[in-house]
């Protein structure tokens, strides 16, 4: 990737004389031995050990003792475990709360991520190119205004934003069932938005859109600025309405940036702790936005099954590394370019 | 087909050198009008999905809890409340919770742009083996759910003694901040001209003093922008402390929030639950306004990196 020294990378020095540059790992040889003074050492222990060591110690650590406790029994407390294998794993798979979850999560990975997408691109084209058809290609009028309110879930807490929205959907003095009322729609005077299995996920997903779709806006907003502007010119003198031109034009020219987006959001669907935790947290009715993560956290620190929360973390992170996968393998067969390009 | 003319007309460069923009006011076709109506309708309802739960949570953080649960959503307090922001500053304790982020967030802010600007600043600019791998696992970090270390990560403190401590928190914060820091900063580093760091180092400057005056200011930019992501994503981390940071005295506001949540529905102090909302957003939200040009610089530079 990009570690690999190039000839662009750090250049090499002027030399006095004129002689020719020469690279930096050269330089580097050349003067190693005169270098490695105290001052070196020091250096490298602190600038890059003591970062390295807090994050092996914190980060990588857990992962690795993740994967072997999950083939334990280990309850917790006591520092007695017996390695059982897989059994773990066929206990997971024959649980119907986690099975459920799964499903769930499922759910939110396949919708979550396109209706946010579909709804930031649009909001973002609007704001970037939606202006007048001849003349300059520009966005519409007073459009930073929009960007600026929508960006607004993003500097609020993902639990005070479930909190919010979980009032708001409140049957008792709620803000949608008041709306609703006030438009004439007086049926849904007491609707249990949350408390009701067949709207209780529908809610919960609008709540997380509601939360994501401005920080994606913006960066949207900024990738297609940062597309030439001549080639949205080019396409409308051939005639291509703004429609087209959203589809067939700025996406393939920001595609990376829209995998990107949509592997995280897919992270978020396949984690959405936070979000759950705020608006039902048992799981809502008929365990209906019940997910993962919660099983996984009741299991560790409800139950105090380690081993079998820790199985669930493994079964967690390998959905999340197909999620990508699947991702990255839709991106290439539609036809991106090979260099996966960040960078 | 006479709009596209009208087009290709007023945008060719080569026989129409005058700027364009002077004249789209005055030559607005018909369906563009109705284009700009609907578009500019579109971003409306949005924003006013977007301000409305908001405000209406600001209106109702004046309210009794009688006047939330029976009254109209939409009317005005029948008598100003702000009793609820004291209510839910001292005996909820919000106002502990809110100083206990500050301290834990500041820090960790702190120690982990300090550590990721060193850590990247090395990787970025010093040839030394093993340089590629210590990149591929910080990649590792930035991909796996946070979900997988969370158990061992319990236990591992816990041993330390760190369990439930700010002091762990911070660190934690440190570890998992880390990846994230160190591959926007080393993105940013590369782009900082090599000339000048050897200028320094032929002026007698060592590796150490090359770092803190000469580089370090530098990369003020970009620190400055990976800094806000750090914050915002810090000062919102809920998973993290609601497993590790188990006790109550040193709880960060995320968790103070949470044991609302589950409550809502029982006889619970709606008007306290809202002050609080307010006293937790509140600060952010202004100071996004503020600075919020800068930030979207930020984005943008995120972005296009």
């Amino acid at each position: 990737m990009t570690l690999v020294q190039t000839e662009a990378g750090p250049g090499g020095a002027p030399a006095p004389g004129g002689r020719p540059r020469e690279s930096f790992s050269a330089w580097f040889q050349r003067n190693r031995r005169r270098n490695l003074t105290f001052g070196r050492i020091s250096f490298f222990l602190v600038f890059l050990g003591l970062p390295l060591a807090i994050y092996v110690l914190l980060v990588l650590n857990p992962f690795v003792q993740a994967v072997q406790i999950s083939l334990t029994d280990w309850g917790g407390f006591d520092n007695e475990f017996n390695y059982v294998g897989f059994a773990n794993y066929a206990q997971i798979f024959s649980n119907e709360a986690f099975l459920t979850a799964l499903r769930n999560n499922i759910l939110l990975v396949v919708v979550l991520p396109i209706v946010t997408l579909v709804l930031s691109l649009a909001l973002a084209s609007i704001v970037t190119v939606g202006g007048a058809s001849h003349g300059e290609v520009k966005g519409l009028r007073g459009s930073s205004f929009y960007r600026v309110i929508s960006f607004f879930p993003y500097v609020v807490p993902a639990i005070v934003i479930g909190l919010i929205w979980g009032m708001v959907y409140n049957p008792r003095g709620g803000l949608v069932n008041g709306f609703l009322t006030a438009i004439g729609l007086d049926a849904f005077g007491s609707f249990p938005w949350l408390g009701h299995p067949r709207t209780a996920m529908g809610a919960t997903i609008f709540v997380i859109v509601w939360s994501m779709v401005g920080f994606y806006m913006v960066l949207f907003i900024a990738a297609i600025r940062g597309v030439d502007p001549s080639i949205f010119e080019a396409a409308r003198l051939d005639g291509a309405g703004r429609f087209r031109t959203a589809v067939t034009i700025t996406i393939p020219l920001i595609r990376d940036n829209v995998q990107t987006a949509w592997i995280y959001l897919g992270i978020l669907a396949l984690d959405a702790f936070v979000y759950m935790r705020a608006l039902n947290p048992q799981g809502g009715p008929d365990r209906a936005t019940w997910v993962m993560s919660q099983e996984l956290f009741d299991t560790a620190f409800v139950a105090n099954k380690w081993g079998l929360a820790s199985a669930m973390g493994v079964v967690l992170a390998l959905v999340t590394l197909a999620f990508a996968a699947l991702v990255f393998l839709i991106n290439r067969l539609t036809g991106a370019e090979k260099e996966g390009g960040y960078q | 087909m006479s709009t596209v003319q009208a087009a290709r007309a007023s945008t060719d460069p080569s026989t129409d050198p005058a700027p364009a923009a002077t004249r789209t006011g005055s030559r607005l076709t018909g369906s563009d009008r109705v284009i700009a109506v609907v578009s500019h309708a579109v971003l409306i309802i949005w924003a006013v999905i977007i301000v409305v739960p908001l405000l209406w949570s600001l209106l109702s953080s004046f309210k009794t809890s009688t006047e939330i649960i029976s009254g109209s959503p939409f009317a005005l307090p029948e008598s100003w409340q702000f009793e609820n922001y004291v209510r839910a500053w001292n005996e909820a304790g919000i106002g502990r919770y809110f100083l206990n982020s500050v301290i834990v967030v500041g820090a960790s802010l702190f120690l982990v742009m300090l550590l990721g600007a060193m850590c990247s600043y090395v990787l970025a600019r010093y040839q030394f083996p093993g340089r590629r791998i210590i990149y591929y696992l910080m990649l590792a970090g930035l991909t796996f759910p946070v979900f997988l270390a969370i158990v061992p990560l319990f236990k591992i403190l816990q041993s330390m003694d760190l369990l439930g401590t700010l002091p762990g928190l911070i660190l934690t914060y440190v570890a998992f901040a880390l990846p994230f820091t160190v591959f926007f900063l080393y993105a940013f580093f590369r782009t900082l001209p090599q000339e000048i760091a050897e200028a320094a180092a032929i002026d007698g400057c060592g590796d150490w003093r090359t770092f803190f005056s000469v580089m370090l200011p530098m990369a003020r930019p970009g620190l400055a922008s990976v800094a806000i992501f750090n914050f915002l994503g810090l000062w919102n981390q809920f998973l993290i402390p609601v497993a590790i940071n188990t006790n109550q005295e040193n709880w960060v506001l995320t968790q103070g929030m949470a044991s609302y949540a589950g409550q809502i529905g029982y006889a619970i102090d709606f008007g306290g639950l809202f002050a609080a909302v307010i006293i937790t957003i509140a600060p952010v939200l202004v100071v996004y306004i503020i600075f919020q040009r800068q930030l979207q610089g930020s984005v943008t530079s995120g972005a296009l990196k």
